[in-house]
């Protein structure tokens, strides 16, 4: 490995990040792939069905069919839409979701590389600043579409979106006067050294205003009003087919994925486990890549419990969707901050 | 050899200038919407730009309120608006020659300031866009306009609450 030494630091900064993107977007996909097979298999056990079940063993290889499926189907691009929209919006759906894993701490270090895209020193606020623009995808969708049921989807999920970023944001704010700082991996090292340092025990409060908040950006029931298919036979994306339907649907669960990830990361500790010394900075390949996959186990039992709650709940009518947001999240994400802040003050007196 | 931020910088720049001619005069389409996806645009270079100077905070900011909520508000508004009419409407020769004049205007005074300001070949103040400092300075040297700035968006709000009910007692 002694090329690797004599390139200049950019050159190697360039090489490791180049190698992170690539494995971090494989690794994302993956999981988008097999969300969908396991909603499909979450959803058919809970209404007591088989699930997918023909192409490979427990219908493993099924994301592989749906994939060629959606290729192959004719694209269609009905004559009254706006062209140029109507080929951005799928695309720019998945945009965010792509640009916030890149701050996530997805591990400690293997070797003398953090495991972290970006490690950027206002973390959270990049990620928030690209969760809001998360809502273009959805709204250029609807105006693409130029009918009336994508482009009340598209008005639609512009209110819910713009609401829940309030709250969502709010409720982070706590966390950060504990922390004391913006950047991810402060948060994470914040949570080590017992489960109760965890910040889903110290901000009960934040953690369900949050959990709650991310169901409604990400557009997963009871909050799916943009898409909700009794009222608006599928919302936003009524107009479209085979693989550009596909694509959000991928949007979607990418962003879930994120949302997982961040949700990890701010209230259940990250790559950590308090146990075996795998809360400290790894110093070997080993542990460096335990901690990854501690990590990833987290993320993905994060996602199971979204699913899950998708096939349980029933969807909130449109008044009580902005009702819950307006008046009851964010003035209690407003008392949780100043009695968080009273704490502190109390404790520093 | 040019370095990496240089040429960042100029790309930067030209995304800025460029989407933010198209906002106000795109040859190819007069629709509002296309409009303010090219502002939104310039607002994601302008905050390419912050980074390029540091200033991670402001970037983010930047994008967190103009892009990210802004903007989708402009959209919002768009949308409900009618469309046809305001793709069909023509620029007035009033609006084009005062438009000029005040454009000239600010052009004097740009010009005017650049030339007078002297260029030291020293390196810029790294502009710290780091948090905490910001906020030190927030609450301390620049208190008051801070707290007028507050009170300024608190009576905003208080009138658009008092505009939208619907029966004024």
């Amino acid at each position: 490995m002694t090329w690797i030494d004599q390139l200049t630091p950019l050159a190697q900064f360039a090489l490791f990040s180049a190698i992170k993107i690539i494995c971090v977007f494989s690794v994302l996909m993956f999981i988008v792939a097999y969300a969908v097979w396991v909603e499909r298999k979450v959803s058919a056990a809970i209404q007591d069905r088989h699930g997918p079940n023909r192409v490979g063993i427990f219908g493993l290889l099924q994301p592989a069919a749906d994939a060629v499926k959606a290729f192959l189907k004719e694209d269609f691009t009905p004559g009254h839409v706006r062209k140029v929209y109507f080929w951005l919006a799928p695309a720019i759906v998945m945009i965010p979701s792509l640009l916030t894993v890149a701050i996530i701490p997805f591990g400690s270090r293997l070797g003398a590389q953090k495991m972290v895209i970006a490690d950027l020193n206002v973390g959270i606020l990049y990620t928030f600043g690209i969760v809001s623009l998360g809502v273009y995808g959805i709204v250029l969708a609807g105006y693409a579409a130029n009918s009336k049921y994508p482009f009340l989807g598209g008005i639609r999920s512009t209110a819910q979106m713009i609401s829940y970023e309030i709250a969502m944001g709010m409720s982070v704010i706590p966390i950060f006067l504990l922390v004391g700082s913006l950047n991810l991996g402060q948060v994470i090292e914040y949570q080590t050294g017992n489960v109760f340092h965890w910040l889903i025990f110290k901000q009960p409060l934040a953690f369900g205003i949050f959990l709650a908040a991310m169901f409604a950006e990400t557009n997963r029931l009871p909050f799916d009003l943009p898409e909700s298919e009794q009222e608006l036979a599928g919302g936003y994306n009524v107009e479209y087919s085979s693989i550009k339907f596909a694509l959000f649907f991928m949007g979607e669960y990418a962003a879930m994925t994120a949302a997982s990830a961040m949700m990890v990361t701010l209230f259940l500790g990250g790559w950590t486990l308090p146990i075996a010394g795998l809360d400290q900075p790894a110093q070997t390949i080993g542990i460096g890549l335990l901690q990854i996959g501690v990590f990833l186990a987290k993320m993905l039992f994060v996602e199971f419990m979204v699913i899950w709650v998708r096939w349980m709940w029933p969807r909130f009518r449109y008044d009580q969707l902005m009702d819950l947001g307006w008046r009851r999240f964010i003035p209690l994400a407003l008392a949780n901050i100043v009695a968080t802040a009273v704490v502190l003050w109390g404790v520093a007196k | 050899m040019a370095q990496l931020p240089d040429i960042l910088f100029y790309v930067f720049a030209f995304l800025t200038l460029a989407c933010g001619f198209l906002v106000v005069l795109n040859p190819f389409s007069t629709n509002p919407v296309t409009s303010a996806m090219f502002l939104v645009l310039t607002i994601g270079s302008l905050a390419g730009l912050f980074v390029l100077l540091h200033a991670f905070f402001l970037a983010a900011v930047q994008i967190l309120v103009y892009a990210g909520a802004v903007m989708v508000l402009f959209l919002f508004v768009i949308m409900l608006l009618d469309l046809p009419a305001e793709e069909r409407r023509k620029v007035k020769k009033a609006g084009l020659v005062l438009g000029l004049i005040s454009v000239g205007a600010i052009l004097t005074i740009m010009l005017q300031s650049l030339l007078q300001s002297s260029f030291s070949s020293e390196a810029a103040p790294t502009l710290e866009g780091s948090t905490i400092p910001l906020g030190r300075l927030l609450f301390t040297q620049y208190l008051l306009p801070f707290e007028i700035i507050s009170v300024l968006l608190l009576v905003a709000m208080v009138g658009v609450i008092l505009l939208s009910k619907k029966d004024l007692k």
